[in-house]
C-alpha cells in the first residue's frame, strides 16, 4: 500500500489541496491507462489549438495584402479582380458598436438587480432562468425571430421600405439588435460574478455611511467590479464579431455597404452589408463567391482580433486581484455563457 | 422583465409563424417521406409538388442528421471533456495549466466559420481523396455523391467546438469538490486515480450532465460550420450502407434554416423555416432548462459551478 502523506494545511481559500506528487508505478493498470490519456487528451487540446492557430497564421500571411484592408469587394470570379475586405471590416465593427452599446447596460442592470435586489423572488428565478434559455438559443432562431419582429412596419424606419411598403428588416440597426441578444448573456454572468465575489464588508461599509442602495451600487459596486464588467463585454464582443448566422440572415449579405436614404451616418445603418464572418462564409467554397484565398486572409485578421481579445480578458482577469483562488482562470467559468456554436 | 417578454414573444411569435406548416402536414411533420430537397425546392418555386399541398414537408432526414451529428459529437466531447477536466484539475503541473486555461478559452472563442473554413479546406478534401474510394463513390452515386462533406466531418469539428464548455463546466465542478472528501479517500490509502474517479467525478455528476446537456443544445443549434461541413444536403444516411455510412452528407435542422434564408419572403418557404426554427428553439429551451436544473442540484453542495 502506498503511503499518502496530505499537503501540510491547504492554504486559505485554495479550493484544493495537493497532495505530493504520487508515483503512478504502484498503480493498477488501468488506473495508470487512465492516468497517461489524460495527459494525452490534455497535450492534444494544445497541439490542436496551436495547429489552427499556425495554419491559418501560416496560409493568412501569405494571402494578406494591405491593398485588401483599404479596397471594397467587388463581385467577380476572379479572385485578382474582386477587391479587399474594407467593408466587411467596417460593417463588424458598426454592428460590435451597436450591439456592445445594447447589450452592456443592459445586462449591467439586469445582473444587479438579480444579485443586489432579487424581489420579487419569482420573478429573479424566472429572469434568472430565462438568461440561461437566451444563452442556449441557436443564433440562427434569434435571426429569423428578429426578422420578423424587425420586419413590422412600424420599426420601417430601422431599415429599408420598398415600393411596396414591405419593410425589409435587414440593416445593422437590426443586426446590432439582436447581436445584443447573443452577448446579454456573457456580460450578466461576469457582473454577478463580479458582484458575488464582492465582500459584504463593502456594502456594510457604504451602508453604514448612510448611503442609499441604489447609491451603494452605483458609487460603490459597479466601480469595484469593474474588470468584471469589461471582461464580459470583452467576451461578448468576441462572440459578436465572431457570429456568422445573425450576419447571414438579418444583415442582408450585400457585397458592399448600402446606404438607404440620404442622411451621412444613419443612412449606412439602415442599410445593409456583410461582415468578416459573412466574408469568409460567401468566399469559403460553401458560398457563392469561392475565393479561398480572401477567405484565409479574412480568416486570419478575425482570429488575430479573437486571439487579441483573449488576451485582453486574460488580463483583465489577472489585474482583478486574488489569483483567482488557485485554479482556474476566472474567464474560464465564463466559457458555458460563450460557445462559439451557432455562430 | 423585459427579458422574460422577449423570452415569451420569441416563443410565441416563431410558433405563430409556424403553425400553417405543422396544422397542414401534422404529426408527419417529423416523418419520413419523399425527398427533402425537392419539397423545399417546390416551396421556393411556389410550384406544389403533384398530388400534395404546396406546406407538404417531411422533415425526418434533416432530423436525423440532426440527431447523429449532435449525438456522435456530444459522446466523444464527453469521453475527452471528462478525461481534459480530469487533467486539468488534477494532473496538470501548474505550469501546464496556465498553457492549457487560455488554450480552451482559446477554442472556445474561435468564430464556427473558421472551423468551417478549415473544415471544407483541408478536412474535407483530405478525405475525398485518401479515405473515400472511387468504388465507394460509385457504390451510391446514383442517389447522392460523396464529397468529404460528410456526417463523419462534421461530427469531428462539431466534437472539437463543443468541447470548451464541456471541459469549463467539469472542471470548474471538479475543482469545486470539497478538498476534505478527496482527502478522507487518500487518507484510506486509495490512490490518486481511483479518488478521483470514485470520489471527485462521482460528486461531479450533476455538473458533468449540466454540461452534456447544454453542449447537446448548442451542437443542435450549431449552423454555420454545419451548413459548410455537413455537406448540404437533405439526406438520410442509411445505417445499412456500413462504412459508406460516414462519408454521406447529411443536412442538419440549423443548417436548413440557413442556407433557405434566402426564402423567407415566400410565405410556404417561412412558414417551414420557422416550423424548424419552431423545433429548434424548443429543444434548446428544453435542455437549457434541464441543464441549468442540474446545476442547481450540484448546489446542494453548497458548491457554485
Amino acid at each position: 500500500m502506498p503511503t499518502v502523506e496530505l499537503a501540510p494545511a491547504p492554504p486559505s481559500g485554495s479550493a484544493i489541496a495537493r497532495a505530493p506528487r504520487e508515483r503512478t508505478a504502484s498503480w493498477p493498470l488501468v488506473d495508470r491507462i487512465g492516468y497517461w490519456l489524460c495527459w494525452a487528451v490534455g497535450i492534444g487540446l494544445c497541439l490542436l489549438a496551436l495547429a489552427i492557430v499556425l495554419y491559418m497564421f501560416v496560409k493568412g500571411i501569405s494571402y494578406l495584402r494591405p491593398s485588401l484592408f483599404v479596397e471594397s469587394p467587388a463581385s467577380s470570379v476572379k479572385q485578382s479582380q474582386s477587391g479587399g475586405f474594407l467593408d466587411p471590416i467596417v460593417g463588424t465593427l458598426i454592428v460590435a458598436t451597436i450591439g456592445i452599446a445594447i447589450a452592456m447596460p443592459a445586462g449591467v442592470a439586469i445582473a444587479t438587480w438579480l444579485s443586489e435586489y432579487r424581489r420579487p423572488s419569482w420573478l429573479a428565478r424566472a429572469v434568472e432562468s430565462a438568461i440561461e434559455m437566451i444563452a442556449g438559443v441557436p443564433s440562427v432562431v434569434l435571426a429569423i425571430f428578429g426578422l420578423i419582429i424587425f420586419a413590422q412596419p412600424f420599426l420601417g424606419f430601422l431599415s429599408e421600405t420598398d415600393a411596396s411598403g414591405t419593410v425589409s428588416g435587414k440593416s445593422f440597426f437590426t443586426a446590432g439588435a439582436v447581436m445584443a441578444v447573443l452577448a446579454l448573456p456573457l456580460i450578466v454572468a461576469s457582473t454577478r460574478e463580479g458582484l458575488t465575489q464582492l465582500s459584504d464588508r463593502l456594502r456594510e461599509a457604504s451602508f453604514a455611511l448612510g448611503r442609499t442602495p441604489a447609491t451603494t451600487i452605483r458609487r460603490v459596486l459597479l466601480p469595484a467590479i469593474r474588470p468584471d464588467i469589461a471582461s464580459g463585454t470583452v467576451l461578448g464582443l468576441g462572440r459578436i464579431i465572431g457570429d456568422t448566422a445573425i450576419i447571414n440572415i438579418v444583415l442582408g449579405l450585400t457585397v458592399t455597404n448600402e446606404g438607404v436614404g440620404h442622411a451621412p451616418l444613419i443612412s449606412t445603418l439602415r442599410g445593409t452589408g456583410s461582415t468578416l464572418t459573412s466574408y469568409i462564409y460567401t468566399n469559403s467554397p460553401a458560398g457563392e463567391g469561392s475565393a479561398p484565398q480572401k477567405a484565409y486572409a479574412a480568416a486570419f485578421v478575425l482570429l488575430m482580433v479573437v486571439l487579441g481579445l483573449n488576451g485582453i480578458v486574460t488580463l483583465l482577469t489577472r489585474s482583478s486581484g486574488e489569483r483567482d483562488r488557485g485554479l482556474l482562470s476566472r474567464a474560464f467559468r465564463l466559457i458555458p455563457y460563450m460557445p462559439d456554436l451557432s455562430r | 422583465m423585459a427579458v422574460l417578454v422577449f423570452i415569451g414573444a420569441m416563443l410565441v411569435t416563431v410558433l405563430v409563424k409556424a403553425w400553417p406548416s405543422f396544422s397542414s402536414n401534422g404529426l408527419g411533420w417529423f416523418g419520413p417521406g419523399g425527398d427533402v430537397e425537392s419539397q423545399l425546392r417546390a416551396m421556393a418555386e411556389s410550384k406544389p409538388l403533384p398530388g400534395h399541398s404546396i406546406l407538404y414537408f417531411r422533415a425526418w432526414p434533416l432530423i436525423w442528421g440532426t440527431l447523429l451529428t449532435t449525438v456522435s459529437a456530444v459522446l466523444v466531447a464527453l469521453v475527452v471533456s471528462t478525461l481534459a477536466a480530469i487533467f486539468l484539475t488534477e494532473f496538470a503541473p501548474p505550469a501546464v495549466r496556465r498553457v492549457l486555461d487560455p488554450v480552451i478559452r482559446l477554442l472556445a472563442g474561435v468564430p464556427s466559420v473558421i472551423y468551417g473554413l478549415i473544415g471544407i479546406l483541408v478536412i474535407a478534401p483530405y478525405i475525398n481523396n485518401h479515405l473515400i474510394s472511387n468504388a465507394r463513390k460509385a457504390s451510391v452515386g446514383y442517389v447522392v455523391q460523396l464529397s468529404g462533406a460528410d456526417v463523419m466531418t462534421a461530427s469531428l469539428v462539431l466534437t472539437v467546438m463543443i468541447l470548451p464548455i464541456m471541459v469549463a463546466i467539469s472542471a470548474n465542478a471538479l475543482a469545486a469538490v470539497p478538498a476534505s472528501w478527496r482527502e478522507g479517500s487518500l487518507a484510506l490509502g486509495v490512490n490518486r486515480w481511483r479518488t478521483i474517479w470514485r470520489v471527485s467525478l462521482h460528486a461531479a455528476r450533476p455538473a458533468i450532465a449540466a454540461a452534456t446537456v447544454l453542449a447537446t443544445a448548442r451542437a443542435l443549434g450549431e449552423a454555420v460550420m454545419l451548413s459548410m461541413l455537413s455537406g448540404g444536403r437533405g439526406f438520410a444516411p442509411n445505417l445499412l450502407d456500413g462504412v459508406t455510412f460516414f462519408f454521406e452528407p447529411v443536412r442538419p435542422l440549423a443548417a436548413t434554416i440557413l442556407q433557405n434564408a434566402e426564402g423567407l419572403t415566400i410565405p410556404a418557404l417561412a412558414h417551414t423555416i420557422y416550423a424548424i426554427g419552431a423545433v429548434l428553439l424548443v429543444s434548446a429551451a428544453m435542455l437549457s432548462l434541464a441543464g441549468w436544473a442540474a446545476k442547481q442540484q450540484f448546489k446542494r453542495y453548497g458548491i457554485r459551478a
